[in-house]
């Protein structure tokens, strides 16, 4: 272990843990409860407990319910603008992507360690965030598909272009349409796993520092903390960005599919 | 990179994990919290709207009942001034009518004792005639011893008087 050989691993807050016994199998995989399912639950749980706060359903709103419903009304406000006519269905969709990923992300960076839990989080692993972009992504095709058939094509041919051109551009549109999903999932990936790193290693400098000696501490611990404290702010900022992020690219896309210009 | 050093065997515990918890998260909060609290907006904002709507009728029905009374008022107030000015008119002319009446009983009743005056004035110098003739006579008598008639000590009184 990290902490056994005197040096702070960076990476093994990303370490999945099993608690107890894998439960049961599917398909061969054993499937246990791990410390990132319990922050799934924890997140999924803490976003019912917060939506409980607008279920009062007062005309003159309490506070829990001004809270609700202003992030109701940013992501049907997001759906409105991005996807336009028909998008409304899509609401419920975006709503519990753009809240599960934002509480993922939020409930990841509190400082739990002071208690003795270990957070984790789970959007910092591409496993899941690619499952996420996937599912956009299914949503987007199966749309597409389903609402214009093969004319679903012509979204990689945009308007006016001689036919010449449309040889090349096809295969170019096609292809970055096709990285959509790998460019989803690896963005809210890469935001996590880098800022929990940088707050990691900062954390390290602290740490090792002030064990060295008190001069260390304060020439390198010191401006280190000071550091963090605004790594710290920053990830918060980057949290509620990209959650934003995700669900307005997914918004986007859908417009695509609904729309196809 | 323990996402990709623990890839292989935990991809199926996550995945799984994951489509329970968003699964939950898109049925319960999604499909089910989510619409209530947005048909509450939705109700508050309507019923904003009729509100707002209903006194904007109000206003406007506050404003028409404004000019309807001013109008009103406005006719009123002719009204009042032409009755004003009909009484007015009426006072003056049996005002004119009683005073022209007075007028007219006043001059005949100072006619009336002018002429009594005159009368009376009249009679009241016959009788200083007489007397006057009478003392006339009388003095004449005494102090010369002369007589004279009662007609010519009349006619020189007379002449006395009159000038």
């Amino acid at each position: 272990m990290a902490a056994e050989s005197g040096k702070i691993d960076p990476m093994h807050q990303f370490q999945i843990q099993e608690i107890g016994d894998p439960l049961f199998s599917i398909a061969g995989h054993p499937i246990a409860l791990t410390n990132s399912a319990v922050w799934m639950l924890a997140a999924a749980v803490a976003l019912w407990a917060f939506m409980l706060l607008g279920m009062k359903r007062q005309v003159i709103p309490t506070r829990g319910q001004m809270l609700v419903e202003n992030f109701t009304g940013f992501i049907t406000k997001l759906v409105d603008d991005n996807i336009g006519h028909g998008g409304r269905k899509y609401v419920p969709y975006i709503f519990s992507l753009f809240m599960f990923i934002l509480f993922a992300n939020l409930l990841g960076l509190l400082p739990l360690g002071l208690v003795g839990l270990h957070p984790f989080t789970f959007t910092s692993h591409f496993t899941v965030t690619g499952v996420l972009a996937i599912m956009s992504f299914a949503i987007v095709l199966i749309v597409g598909f389903w609402k214009h058939g093969i004319k679903f094509f012509s979204l990689f041919i945009p308007h006016g272009t001689p036919l010449p051109m449309v040889l090349v551009i096809f295969p170019i549109e096609l292809v970055s349409f096709l990285f959509r999903p790998f460019s989803l999932g690896l963005r809210l990936f890469v935001a996590m796993i880098a800022g929990h790193i940088l707050l990691k290693v900062l954390a390290g400098f602290v740490i090792n520092a002030a064990n060295a000696s008190p001069l260390w501490g304060g020439v390198v611990g010191v401006p280190s903390f000071v550091l963090m404290i605004g790594v710290s702010a920053l990830e918060v900022l980057v949290a509620g960005i990209q959650a934003y992020v995700f669900a307005l690219l997914t918004s986007l896309y859908i417009h695509d599919a609904e729309h196809l210009h | 990179m323990p996402q990709i050093s623990q890839l292989a065997e935990t991809f199926a515990s996550q995945i799984f994990w994951l489509l329970l918890t968003f699964g939950f998260v898109f049925f319960v909060v999604g499909k089910m919290m989510l619409p209530k609290v947005l048909s509450t907006v939705d109700a508050r904002d309507q019923s904003v709207a009729s509100d707002l709507a209903a006194a904007e009728a109000a206003r406007a029905a506050a404003d028409q009942a404004e000019e309807n009374w001013r109008v009103q008022e406005n006719a009123a107030r002719e009204a009042a001034q032409k009755r004003v000015a009909e009484a007015r008119a009426k006072g003056a002319a049996k005002s004119e009518t009683t005073l022209a009446a007075g007028n007219a009983k006043n001059d005949a009743k100072l006619a009336e004792a002018e002429a009594r005056i005159a009368e009376a004035t009249k009679a009241a110098m016959g009788e200083i005639e007489a007397v006057a003739a009478e003392a006339a006579t009388d003095i004449v008598a005494r102090i010369s011893g002369a007589k004279v008639s009662a007609a010519e000590a009349k006619t020189a009184v007379k002449a006395a008087l009159n000038g």
